[in-house]
């Protein structure tokens, strides 16, 4: 039997790399695989109580997470080709259009 | 022997995670990616979720990554790769997530953490799932559809070339 704080651990690993990707690159493609491995992270933690509290919940709401996931990388990537075919940038700092 | 499993998957997941954070070629970090996401559909396995760990695969691995590979190969690749990794003015990041991780990691496996049951030990079986998600959860599961059509019409308007 795997213990439950385990699966725990390497979601808080994974997740922690995630949030260094997003804030160390500029690369704007490899933020958001950040944001992807974060959101995966997070499924680990669901999936993990899920299993060890023997309730189904955490498994509905992990669908639900990766679910959104989707639609969300489909919502970025089709802003990233509109950004790059009217701005040749890749970079996420040179992205100051509305001064931010 | 799960537990040996286990450790195993986890390596290499934490691995290839490392390697999508670091690695210059967005599309090494897209395959580095790919091996990550593999990798926690096998530990979903090991929690006896088998459903999950298929729903994994598909869209993970089937749908999103092959996404991010397409959008890299159409965008131009040598452009993207254009950043020189070790970034001296974010010395702040290497300072503060080490320490986060500590922090996170003293937590969940001190002491104060609860010991928790291992849970049943037969895999929640597709036929269960189903009945929860279209009895119980049947409200939010239309919201989420309705959600994703929103999304894939918004993307195919933003990425279409010229609209009238």
């Amino acid at each position: 039997m795997i213990p439950v704080a385990w699966p725990i651990a390497l979601g808080a690993i994974l997740f922690m790399i995630g949030v260094a990707g997003v804030l160390l690159r500029k690369n704007i493609i490899v933020m958001l695989m950040s944001i992807e491995l974060m959101l995966n992270s997070v499924n680990l933690n669901l999936v993990a109580f899920s299993y060890h509290l023997g309730d189904l919940r955490g498994q509905i709401f992990a669908i639900f997470t990766i679910t959104v996931a989707a639609a969300e990388v489909s919502v970025a990537l089709g802003i990233l080709i509109a950004l790059v075919r009217n701005r040749r940038v890749f970079n996420a700092d040179k992205m100051d259009t509305m001064r931010g | 022997m799960e537990k040996v499993f286990f450790l195993i998957f986890a390596a290499v997941a934490v691995g290839s995670a490392l390697a999508v954070v670091t690695l210059k070629n967005p599309v090494h970090s897209a395959l580095a990616l790919i091996a990550c996401l593999l990798q926690v559909a096998s530990v979903f396995v090991l929690l006896r979720s088998p459903f999950l760990a298929v729903v994994q695969v598909f869209i993970y691995v089937g749908a999103v990554m092959v996404l991010f590979l397409f959008v890299v190969m159409v965008l131009d690749i040598r452009q993207a790769r254009m950043e020189a990794f070790p970034q001296k003015e974010r010395w702040f990041v290497y300072a503060i997530v080490p320490v986060i991780t500590v922090e996170l990691l003293t937590v969940i496996l001190g002491k104060g953490f609860p010991r928790l049951g291992p849970g049943s030990t037969e895999a929640t079986t597709v036929e269960v799932l189903g009945k929860a998600l279209f009895t119980e959860y049947l409200f939010p599961f239309e919201v989420v559809s309705v959600l994703l059509l929103a999304a894939m019409v918004g993307a195919i308007i933003m990425v279409k070339k010229r609209w009238d």
